[in-house]
């Protein structure tokens, strides 16, 4: 018997055809495909039990319900909370963005401590103790009044907190980001004298006549703007857009009226002339016109005419009277004017909220269905009397240095002596979101002493000399009132649905617990042990019902009682802040840009939220400036070439991209890039605006009304 | 000189002295061989294809304890006592620890020695059991009960799942070495050929019903998200 090489062919042929008839061919190559997907490095997320925990999101100034789905205890997505009466369901894409900060790679992890250009981590306790050796040190010296501190805003118990704080310290000097329900108020007080609030009632208003409100671009309560701007349709309501720039509103409006940025004042004033000039205006609501009607009446007339305001605003003459008609005479319901530039948490100006509010005066819809409804400030937190000590009382009767933010830190100026020994920041980030923020960083580095309360290693952070980490939205108990517009006044309970992921804090628990440390006046004002304990007793009236239902309504009908109207700020006709700069160095105005897929907020825009912009916002690492087609031919400049964009504070080299719905003469950049932050997501991406814009501060109001700034371009 | 060489020597130039007979007689005992190889070794990968390839792919493994399908569904009344939907349309799947304490307690229910294990190893160490999942998917897979247990035509459990409600006795486990994947999702005929509907759970299987239901075997992202 012979093996030869056919024997071996028949032994290799015989193999593979067995091998081919049988199923180990067919079923390794399935296997091994599915193989392929159990690697380790393939991310599985492990199969649990679904809970859902509801909550209220802290991200941006709605306060919307939210719902968030636990699998094991993990949080993996965030809903919008059916029920809730902010948003009933709705949510934006930055909630339920939600989860992807508490694993931001810009999380301070532990609280640190500056050494040099790098910080180290500290304990709490060193933290503390550090803290308070240094504000003793500045009481003892009988400077109470130079701490500081900027927040967020000034709502819900962690902001009152630290405005206790500083009171109980001896300080003035407590600050908010510029926000649009501090302009409501500030509205309310100015026409009203009342220490109230305006809220708008958008789902039942029958023409919505909007000064540049971005009604889906982030105004006000987002969602339920969303839902408000939405339903139009079915109701028959109408929304006319009165914005320099073609913004998505503008684009989904009923009429998009161009008008010059910074005129908007002089529109509203333009309109209330020709109201009053034909006697449009509501004359049973008249009787309730006090102060100095008469002046304003006669102002507006004289100087606001159609043909003046037609001159500044660039809107035709024959529109203004078309829309002063037909705001009066919308036969479906009450027409309401709302006011405040894309999501109105940039620059205000007084004289534009109260010209705009004087409108809904005239036309009658105070608290009147689908109108505006002047509601009493939600009083909910009744906080004991601060107690106080010498060094306080000293420290409280200094004046308070500025009145926003903004002249705050323009004031106390970057000089070897600052007015300030120390400053807190909380829920804020001034060295990106205020004007000319170059400058402000500035300003902070020669502060003494800053602690930052920041969840992230943002650009305030940078300069702290000491950060105590919160915890992140998801983390954290607090109370959130609703505002920002909207009619129903809720108080949610934010929950802690995950553990702190790093070694955080509540910044509530953070400042009573530092108050505690000093002895004396200033942890008698502090008794309670916790956020929680403070809580359950300065909101005892409604803590149970917060903490079983998750919140309260504490009124969602208008007032019954009509409020008298003060026109006496207006009847002085108060000027129109006018940008800082040279008109002939500088030709063109760059306007900031709102996007609801930017988050322009004390928190950057997550990774996920950022995906989702436009390629003519960001492109890589590149960002933009619109340009209408027809300024930018005049100057050479192709769509997608490199320029470089100068103003009085600083100069960026960014890409054009043509847009022919910004007006010519005009340029917009989209705020809320352009972060300096270890997060290769979101950092990096485009420029600040803000360090393009430089502060105009309103006369009276004190408040910066920068709606942009002067500005020149030239190819890169 | 071995066989080889002497072939050569005859054959190997030109195959001058041997005759044409000769040549043919060898070359059909050459082929002869090739054959007999061909056969044997045919028979023997085709064999241990169909035979022992399928004991290598998979191992076999026990339940934590036996659970007896048929008692509990007399007892409860039916699967959905057990299994069933939650009011957000998530499927529960296999009952946690939890869930079975509603009725099971530390003390035995029943005298059987699988009640014993339960309680003493699960119930009283508050111990998840860690049960074999004969229907689990790959994680690839997105699969949603509440679309195929609710509307109009509700599907039953038999369709996907067999008579495992019928059942006293878990059967053993068989996990792919491969993919870490119970038997059942490829199904017990190494082939994959089915005599039932739930005789397995792969695409394909999803595919021919939905084509059968719907008139369309589905798109990549209904399934793969």
């Amino acid at each position: 018997m012979k093996v030869d090489r056919r024997s071996f062919l028949g032994l290799g042929l015989g193999a593979a055809a067995g091998v081919a008839l049988s199923p180990v061919g067919a079923k390794l190559t399935d296997d091994s495909s599915i193989w392929t997907q159990t690697w380790f490095l393939t991310p599985v997320p492990e199969d649990g039990e679904i809970t859902f925990e509801p909550s209220v999101c802290s991200l941006c100034p709605g306060k919307c319900g939210i719902n968030v789905r636990k699998i094991t205890n993990r949080p993996v997505k965030v809903d919008g909370l059916e029920g809730y009466p902010v948003n009933d369901g709705g949510i934006c894409l930055h909630g339920i963005s939600a989860i992807q900060y508490l694993y931001d790679p810009s999380r301070v992890k532990t609280p640190m401590k500056r050494n040099g250009d790098t910080f180290e981590s500290i304990s709490w306790e060193t933290a503390i103790s550090e803290i308070k050796q240094k504000l003793g040190d500045i009481r003892k010296s009988g400077s109470a009044s130079k701490l500081a501190c900027v927040s967020g805003d000034d709502k819900g118990s962690v902001a009152q907190l630290f405005q206790r704080f500083l009171s109980a310290f001896g300080s003035n000097n407590f600050y908010t980001m510029p926000n649009l329900e501090s302009a409501l108020a500030l509205t309310a007080q100015t026409m009203h004298g009342e220490d109230a609030t305006i809220a708008y009632d958008l789902e039942n208003a029958g023409m919505i006549l909007s000064f540049g409100a971005g009604l889906i671009e982030g105004w006000g309560s987002p969602v339920s703007c969303f839902k408000a701007n939405a339903s139009k349709k079915d109701r028959g309501s109408k929304l006319y857009q009165i914005e320099a720039r073609l913004s998505n509103t503008a684009a989904n409006a009923d009429k998009w009226i161009p008008v010059k940025p910074g005129t908007e004042a002089d529109l509203a004033l333009g309109i209330c002339a020709v109201i009053l000039k034909e006697k449009m205006f509501n004359a049973e609501y008249a009787q309730y016109f006090g102060g100095n009607f008469n002046k304003f009446a006669a102002m507006v007339q004289n100087k606001y005419s159609v043909a003046n305001v037609s001159q500044t605003t660039g809107v035709p003459e024959a529109e203004i009277a078309k829309l002063a008609n037909l705001f009066v005479k919308f036969n479906k319901s009450k027409s309401v004017a709302i006011c405040g530039r894309g999501k109105a948490n940039d620059a205000v100006s007084l004289k534009e909220f109260a010209a705009v509010h004087a409108l809904n005066c005239l036309v009658g819809n105070i608290n009147q269905k689908g109108g505006a409804w002047i509601l009493p400030q939600n009083e909910y937190l009744q906080f004991p009397d601060v107690v106080t000590d010498d060094a306080a009382d000293k420290g409280l009767s200094a004046k308070q240095i500025s009145t926003s933010a903004t002249g705050f830190f323009s004031k106390i100026k970057a000089t070897s002596k600052p007015d300030i020994e120390a400053l807190f920041v909380v829920n804020a980030n001034p060295c990106h979101n205020l004007h000319d923020a170059k400058y402000i960083t500035d300003v902070v580095k020669q502060v003494p002493f800053v602690v930052s309360f920041s969840s992230f290693m943002d650009e305030t952070a940078k300069q702290a000399d000491l950060i105590l980490p919160s915890h992140t939205c998801l983390e954290m108990m607090q109370d959130l009132p609703s505002g920002s517009g909207v009619t129903r006044q809720v108080v949610g309970l934010s929950k802690p649905v995950v553990d702190p992921v790093f070694d955080t804090k509540n910044p509530g628990d953070a400042i009573i617990e530092l108050a505690k440390s000093f002895e004396g006046s200033i942890a008698e004002s502090f008794p309670w042990d916790d956020l929680e304990g403070c809580l359950s007793e300065v909101a005892s009236d409604i803590w149970d019902t917060l903490s079983e239902d998750g919140h309260v309504v504490v009124s969602d009908k208008a007032p019954g009682s009509l409020p008298s109207v003060d026109f006496s700020f207006l009847a002085e006709n108060p000027a129109t802040a006018a940008l800082a700069g040279d008109n002939n160095e500088y030709p063109l105005i760059l306007i900031p840009i709102d996007n609801m897929r930017v988050a322009p907020g004390a928190q950057a825009s997550s990774a996920f939220a950022v995906k989702t912009v436009a390629d003519t916002v960001i492109k890589g690492k590149d960002g933009f400036i619109e340009i209408n087609p027809a300024t930018a031919k005049n100057m050479g400049i192709k769509d997608g070439s490199e320029v470089k964009v100068t103003t009085p504070s600083g100069s960026v080299v960014v890409r054009a991209t043509y847009f022919h719905g910004i007006m010519p003469g005009y340029i917009g950049m989209v705020q809320g890039l352009g972060h300096d932050m270890n997060n290769m997501y979101v950092a990096d991406k485009g420029v600040n605006v803000n360090e393009l814009i430089t502060p105009v501060f309103e006369t009276g109001s004190g408040l910066d009304a920068a709606f942009g700034s002067v500005a020149k371009i030239s190819k890169a | 000189m071995n066989e080889i060489e002497k072939t050569e020597d005859c054959c190997g130039h030109g195959g001058e002295g041997c005759s044409d007979m000769e040549k043919k007689a060898r070359d059909d005992k050459g082929l002869g061989m090739g054959v007999i190889f061909f056969i044997v070794a045919f028979a023997v990968c085709f064999l241990s294809g169909w035979l022992v390839f399928p004991k290598l792919l998979y191992s076999s493994k026990e339940q934590p304890f036996n659970f007896d399908h048929a008692l509990h569904v007399s007892e409860m009344d039916g699967c959905d006592s057990c299994h069933y939907l939650r009011e957000d349309g998530t499927y529960n799947g296999i009952p946690t620890l939890e869930s079975c304490m509603e009725c099971h307690d530390v003390e035995p229910l029943g005298e059987t020695e699988d009640e014993a294990i339960f309680c003493e190893k699960y119930v009283a160490t508050e111990t998840e059991v860690p049960w074999l999942v004969y229907s689990r998917q790959p994680d690839c897979v997105f699969f949603s009960h509440a679309a195929h247990l609710n509307g109009k035509n509700p599907m039953d459990c038999v369709s996907c799942h067999g008579h495992i409600g019928e059942s006293e006795k878990c059967k053993p486990y068989e996990e792919n070495r491969i993919t870490g994947y119970s038997r059942d999702i490829w199904g017990k005929n190494i082939w994959g050929i089915k005599k039932n509907p739930w005789d397995r759970m792969k695409m394909d299987d999803c595919a021919e019903c939905h084509l059968e239901e719907t008139g369309h075997q589905g798109a990549c992202f209904q399934c793969h998200k």
